[in-house]
């Protein structure tokens, strides 16, 4: 406790929230209510309604989310498998070594995701691998952005495991691969989901390395939204907008019951 | 291959036995790593000699022309001061804004207080362009606040028109990234001893010298870290800046796309993209150097991008 005096310490708590409420509640307050409106120019929105939502039920919109879904889950299990395996080999390895696996995984955070889009946009387009104008190009960019979450997030777990579990099954007679299946890799379950649902959280929103990739036919939600919002339908796209943030917490919810019960066992 | 001793040998080499397992493991990591390198390491490559390769010129001439005329165009430069300033200023925001709050939920509690930074959370799992989209409804031409105005004073138009300058990118990009700031700060809040505060109370220290003196101090490197790697982020953004639809805020990343996409320049393109990758890639590792110098005494080999757990990078 910093502040002692009742007076002061309420000046502060209401500064706090004078930064914090137009800062951070409004925006997805403001989102979540446009999406109900028609139109909104005064203290609350007017015209209510659920036309957008019964759009997004049929047509393009529906088509953009389930396609954001499936890259989502191919670019997090791909993401995931990459992650894991470089994170567990880089247990292994010597200091030198394993610190330049490091430098590598995570070399994609610090390079902007419009030039990861472009230089798939550059390298597929040519032979020999012609991927240019096929969903796999959009999941190969998703997965190349969000690997570096899911090694970081292992590795961190990995450093944080007792290894004398890991000693105890090997002096017993098992072999590697029976320790890593039947030892490791549930010892470390709950940080792999809480991974892939970062990696699955990162994707469905990802929108810079899409837009440079992104075949007609596989239009991921962000572009979406944007196609929309470009157009001058601010309330479609805030229904869409709606539709991806509570597709992406369903999910991130039903990822964080597989870790409680896995905690359990 | 066989080196001579090995017939005489009746029991493995040590030696060489841990040699030939240094190499099994070294093995194994070659899979992901041979993965990395076709979709990210190959195509990174391309780029670059792409940039060397005149539009006009034959498949084999490398040459600089095509930086040169990007670095004469004064859009280029534009850009480029564009992309350093926002991020400057959207990184000093947020390490502002991140530290006044942070400080508040960690030392002057309240109820709820854990909750509302669980709440900022949720904005690393969030694309965003959604900050831009909410900042159209609440300060456009047409939103919330210009609409109170026009009712309350009868005016024709509102006072806030500042969304499509390098101020709406601003504020979005403060709002964006102030939860990157905070949960690395909270995490260090965390470790500060309370006795020490008392200590320095019961001496008489006024809280803003406690601040200053015993808690700052402890919290430095990891509002370095954070700070290092906001800005980072703030030069990759693109779906914000994107979003604002502002056609005199142009961007790095903005001008790769618009470049490439739009123009299909694809040599400009690649020259935009290897200078922005020097840039970033540059302060990156200035980042990586700070924060993992914070956590030398730690067991983990790898500080974690914000303290805690990551969210997304610059989507």
């Amino acid at each position: 406790m910093l502040v002692h005096s009742k007076a002061a310490r309420r000046a502060v708590h209401a500064l706090f929230f004078l930064l914090f409420v137009p800062v951070f509640a409004l925006p997805l307050l403001v989102i979540v209510g446009a999406s109900f409106a028609t139109s909104w120019s005064g203290a609350l929105p007017s015209g209510l309604t659920l036309t957008h939502y019964q759009d997004i039920a049929r047509g393009d919109s529906l088509h953009a989310l389930i396609t954001s879904v499936l890259t989502a889950l191919a670019a997090g299990a791909a993401a995931l498998t990459a992650g894991t395996w470089a994170a567990l080999a880089a247990e292994k390895l010597g200091r030198r070594t394993s610190r330049l696996l490091d430098a590598l995984f995570l070399l994609p955070v610090a390079v902007p995701s419009v030039v990861v889009g472009l230089s798939l946009l550059v390298a597929f387009s040519q032979r020999p691998f012609l991927l240019n104008g096929t969903p796999g190009i959009v999941i190969i960019a998703h997965t190349v952005l969000v690997t570096a979450f899911a090694y970081q997030s292992v590795t961190a777990a990995l450093a944080r495991l007792d290894p004398a579990y890991e000693q105890c099954a090997a002096g017993l007679g098992a072999r590697p691969a029976y320790v890593l299946w039947r030892v490791k890799l549930p010892l470390l379950l709950p940080s792999l989901t809480a991974a892939v649902g970062l990696c699955f959280a990162l994707s469905m929103g990802e929108l810079s390395a899409t837009m440079m990739i992104y075949p007609p036919d596989w239009m991921p939600l962000p572009v979406h939204v944007f196609a929309a919002t470009d157009r001058g339908s601010l309330f479609t796209g805030a229904a869409l907008a709606v539709a991806l943030m509570a597709t992406t917490l369903l999910v991130l919810l039903a990822v964080s019951r597989i870790r409680t019960r896995a905690s359990y066992r | 291959m066989a080196s001579p001793q090995t017939g005489r040998a009746t029991v493995p080499n040590p030696a060489r036995s841990s040699r030939s397992r240094a190499a099994r493991r070294t093995l194994w990591a070659l899979p992901p790593v041979a993965a990395l390198a076709l979709v990210f390491l190959y195509p990174l490559a391309l780029v670059v000699r792409q940039s060397f390769t005149p539009e006009d010129g034959g498949p084999s001439t490398a040459s600089y022309a095509p930086y040169a005329t990007v670095l004469a165009e004064a859009s280029f430069r534009e850009a480029l001061t564009n992309t350093v300033l926002t991020a400057v200023g959207a990184t000093v925001g947020a390490l502002l804004l991140g530290l006044a709050l942070a400080l508040v939920i960690a030392f002057v509690p309240f109820p709820g207080g854990k909750a509302l930074s669980r709440f900022t959370d949720l904005f690393l799992a969030f694309p965003s362009f959604l900050i831009t989209l909410a900042l159209l409804f609440l300060y456009g031409t047409v939103g919330v606040a210009n609409g109170l105005w026009t009712d309350v004073t009868g005016a024709a138009s509102g006072p806030l028109n500042f969304l499509h300058t390098p101020w709406g990118v601003l504020l979005a990009e403060v709002t964006y990234f102030t939860p990157f700031v905070m949960r690395p700060l909270l995490a260090a809040f965390s470790q500060v001893e309370t006795g020490q505060l008392e200590a320095a109370a019961s001496l008489g220290a006024r809280p803003w010298r406690i601040v200053r003196a015993v808690i700052l101090p402890e919290a430095l490197p990891s509002l370095a870290a954070g700070g290092a790697l906001v800005l980072v982020l703030c030069l990759n953004e693109f779906g914000i800046v994107l979003f604002t639809g502002a056609k005199d805020v142009v961007t790095l990343p903005v001008l790769v796309y618009s470049k490439a996409i739009l123009d299909g320049d694809y040599t400009g393109a690649c020259v935009v993209a290897v200078l922005n990758i020097a840039l970033s890639v540059a302060l990156y590792a200035l980042y990586r150097a700070v924060a993992s110098r914070t956590s030398a005494g730690s067991p983990s080999r790898t500080p974690s991008r914000t303290g805690g757990e990551p969210r997304r990078a610059g989507a």
